[in-house]
């Protein structure tokens, strides 16, 4: 698009003034807009599993076992829509809304497989599977094992 | 069948907005990837510390559905293993109360990325 009043900043533009240009045309801060599509987003994703848990529970599975499997309903459709390149134009908007869910998690396994496809089924798809879902199953599971050692010593 | 609908929105609302808070108050080089694992060991953190228990009692989906609620069953698992199998269970509770999560990631994941092609 053109910009009419566009002027070479070079010319007839002291440092002060450029540092001034800069701080007018530089994006206002939308981290309060941000905030509210996380919340939003993210708060949807969670009721509409709830809505899945209490669905599961009246049809007779434990509250553990609804739990988990409207875990992996999620997990399920988070991957589907990311190939559908839907979810990533949602993390656009949503950021950690779209992130922090456990979609997310599926989107971040999804989202490298795909692109590295052409790499082959094992060192591209397979291995690239793990470039986000990697160092969170190595933090998590070391902190796992971090916790369980902590309770074995305290309590046993 | 819509109870704890609106407390699992507000507290899933407000975990996704502490992950926004990271991703926006830190450098770009703190990419989706870091703030994944802050909330896996955070959740992990919180639950050994018996913290993140009564966010479930309280919001239910809206504390597991987020990653710091697989932390939570991580450490939680490892836990209730130690309880029933004492040692062995600090290995093995972890990954046992997670297995649904990991391995319906990887088996989804899989599918998806062969039966999609990159888009643009």
């Amino acid at each position: 698009m053109e910009n009419k009043d566009w002027r070479s900043p070079a010319i007839g533009v002291t440092p002060q003034e450029y540092a001034d240009l800069v701080t007018k045309e530089t994006p206002k801060p939308t981290l309060v807009k941000n905030l509210i599509w996380a919340f939003v987003v993210g708060g949807l994703i969670c009721a509409c599993a709830q809505i899945m848990i209490n669905a599961l529970k009246g049809l007779g599975l434990t509250a553990k076992e609804a739990s988990n499997t409207a875990t992996a309903i999620v997990i399920f459709f988070g991957a589907l829509l990311t190939g559908f390149g839907v979810y990533d134009e949602l993390v656009k908007r949503a950021g950690a809304g779209g992130i922090v869910p456990v979609s997310g998690f599926a989107n971040s396994i999804v989202a490298p497989a795909l692109e590295f496809k052409r790499e082959g089924f094992v060192t591209g798809v397979g291995a690239r599977i793990f470039t986000v879902a990697g160092p969170v199953l190595v933090f998590g599971i070391i902190t796992s094992i971090g916790a369980g050692l902590c309770y074995f010593l305290l309590h046993r | 069948m819509f109870g704890m609908v609106l407390p699992a929105f507000i507290v899933g609302g407000c975990i996704c907005v502490v992950g926004q808070l990271l991703m926006d108050l830190t450098k770009a080089s703190f990419t989706p990837a870091h703030t994944l694992v802050v909330f896996v060991t955070g959740g992990g953190i919180l639950g050994a510390l018996g913290l993140y228990r009564p966010l479930i009692e309280w919001g239910g989906a809206g504390a597991t559905i987020p990653l710091s609620g697989f932390g939570y069953a991580l450490a939680n698992g490892a836990m209730e293993a130690v309880q029933e199998r004492g040692f062995i269970g600090i290995f093995s509770g972890g990954l046992e109360a997670t297995a649904i999560g990991i391995a319906t990631a990887v088996l989804f994941g899989y599918l998806v990325a062969l039966a999609f092609n990159p888009q643009g």
